[in-house]
């Protein structure tokens, strides 16, 4: 079986989703890096909230009032702490990743200009891409695009290239979603601010599987979804270097985040609350911090060795059906495998395969230009966490086979 | 076709069909069968203007008026769509563009098709099946004219 002091079993008993079936098959869930599962204690936590202390935060005098501020403002320190931030007021509650990333271009356009440049890599999701595009529309700056190779991993020799003093801003996934390809940020973040650029690395693909050290890495800015990290969905975290969150304006108006309001003149709440406008996601963000104890508790480590051998497990079997092409071979990966088989298209083997009860991911994953540089419509894609099994890899590998009989 | 058939016929026909089939697999592979079999759009057509993108699978169709009936074509990259394509045309091709546009399109559900037929499926065929009634409204203004 698996690794002895990993105990997947018990793991699974906290996900009361792993039950149930699909179209009369014990669900096998394995499009983890759309949307991660939820276990008992999160689920928890999120009936508390509205049974015993649902009220506005950061306002009412009350005490259901005082409660929910308090469990927020503690589910803020879990995640400073997950992230080793230096400060509270650096995690910004957001609705997600996409959110994050809009919340920073937007904060950029006072501060860019025609002749600067900006930089991404080719195989970004389309939220890391769009919102700087829109940037560059407005601001005249231009975008420059970080090529990878054939195995899935960014031409760092390129990224070289490219970098100079016009530079401002790189941003980066840490890991791709389409791919599962975990990228060399250290080496990015380093080189970036050697140019005096700044770094925005979309952390949503990298945090099930892995801890960040915001400042380890110097990071200018990091981005978590919650729904990724068994947390709910339409939460999640901009993480962001105190002096850049104090540079950039805030992003929506509103209550919650001003100091003064008058018709003549405005100003502005502090950190984080500048860049919190209208009531948060109060129960979302109380969640998300539960979800992150529950990991740290099973602990990144442990679960990036039992996925690692998920991957190495499934790479070997899938890789043992005739015309399987795995998309994105990287030499580091994180548990994700793209795929197609011969010429058939993704949507018919997922289309298969979820009636045999595998949810897999088809499609182009929101990374269109991953597709067009493989020249594919799109794969199918199995993502992994840490309560999956080697018997369910097992049962995607028979789907697999089934439907490419079906199909052939 | 000899005999004129009306949607209603065929759509009854395709239902009567697909309930000698005891599982979803063989329901599947003879949609998939119907797929390799459907009459393609001729390659010409098979461009960005007849093209309608899903997020996942591509669909191509085409039309013709001919004695005021509509004849359609279609193809896409995906074989399930296709079959389903097939049975779509199977039940609109060569039908009066007033029927075309008054025909309560039954059958998707009855044969247990319908998650085909859901918009998250991304698939191009709910776009398809609005495409189709676009040609027959156009259609349907040029008879009168």
């Amino acid at each position: 079986m698996t690794n002895t002091t990993f105990d997947v079993q018990a793991i699974r008993k906290d996900f009361p989703i792993l039950h149930r079936e699909v179209n009369g098959r014990p669900l096998v869930y394995f499009d983890n890096a759309a949307t991660s599962q939820t276990p008992k204690q999160v689920i928890d936590v999120i009936v508390d909230y509205y049974s015993r202390y649902n009220a506005n935060i950061h306002r009412g005098v009350h005490t259901l009032s005082q409660e929910a501020t308090d469990a927020y403002e503690k589910a803020r320190e879990i995640l400073r702490a997950h992230l080793n931030a230096k400060e509270a007021s650096e995690i910004i509650f957001t609705s997600g990743t996409t959110h994050s990333i809009n919340l920073v271009a937007n904060g950029f356009q006072a501060l860019l200009g025609p002749d600067d440049e900006l930089m991404v890599s080719e195989m970004e999701h389309h939220s890391n891409i769009v919102p700087w595009q829109m940037l560059c529309e407005k601001t005249g700056s231009t975008l420059k695009v970080v090529p990878m190779n054939e195995r899935g991993e960014l031409n760092m020799e390129a990224f070289d290239k490219l970098l100079n003093s016009k530079t401002k801003l790189v941003f980066c996934n840490h890991v791709s979603n389409a791919l599962g390809s975990i990228n060399p940020i250290e080496e990015i973040i380093n080189k970036a601010h050697a140019f005096g650029a700044a770094v925005l690395i979309d952390g949503a693909q990298a945090a099930p599987h892995f801890k960040a050290d915001v400042q380890k890495l110097d990071v200018d800015f990091y981005t978590i979804s919650a729904h990724k990290v068994c947390g709910p969905t339409g939460v999640g975290l901009l993480y962001g270097k105190l002096d850049w969150l104090e540079k950039l304006p805030p992003y929506q108006g509103g209550g919650e985040m001003i100091a003064e309001v008058s018709f003549e003149k405005t100003t502005y709440a502090g950190l984080p609350h500048k860049f919190e406008a209208g009531t948060p996601n109060i129960a979302g963000g109380i969640a998300f911090g539960a979800a992150i104890d529950y990991m740290n508790a099973i602990g990144f480590e442990q679960i990036a060795a039992y996925e690692h051998e998920l991957l190495v497990y499934a790479t070997e079997k899938l890789k043992q059906i005739e015309g399987l092409r795995i998309i994105g071979e990287a030499e580091n990966k994180a548990s994700v495998i793209s795929f197609n088989v011969g010429s058939i298209h993704p949507y018919d083997i997922g289309a298969i395969l979820d009636k045999l009860g595998v949810a897999v991911r088809t499609g182009h994953h929101c990374a269109q230009p991953v597709m067009h540089h493989f020249q594919i419509p799109g794969t199918v894609r199995a993502s992994f966490a840490f309560y999956n099994t080697k018997e369910e890899i097992d049962s995607l590998a028979e789907a697999v086979k089934k439907a490419v009989s079906m199909l052939q | 076709m000899s005999q004129y058939r009306s949607i209603n016929d065929i759509q009854d026909e395709i239902i009567d069909e697909f309930s000698m089939f005891d599982d979803w697999m063989q329901r599947y592979e003879y949609m998939i069968e119907l797929g390799k079999s459907l009459q393609l759009i001729d390659e010409q057509y098979k461009t960005d203007e007849y093209t309608i993108k899903g997020c996942q699978s591509k669909v191509w169709v085409f039309a013709e008026l001919k004695n005021n009936t509509i004849d359609f074509t279609a193809d896409s990259d995906a074989i399930i769509t296709k079959g389903i394509i097939a049975l779509l045309l199977r039940v609109f091709s060569g039908q009066h563009p007033k029927d075309i546009l008054d025909a309560d399109l039954y059958f998707i559900d009855k044969i247990g098709l319908k998650e085909h037929l859901s918009p998250t499926r991304a698939n191009g065929l709910v776009s398809m099946i609005k495409q189709i009634r676009l040609y027959a409204v156009a259609y349907q203004t040029q008879i009168e004219e």
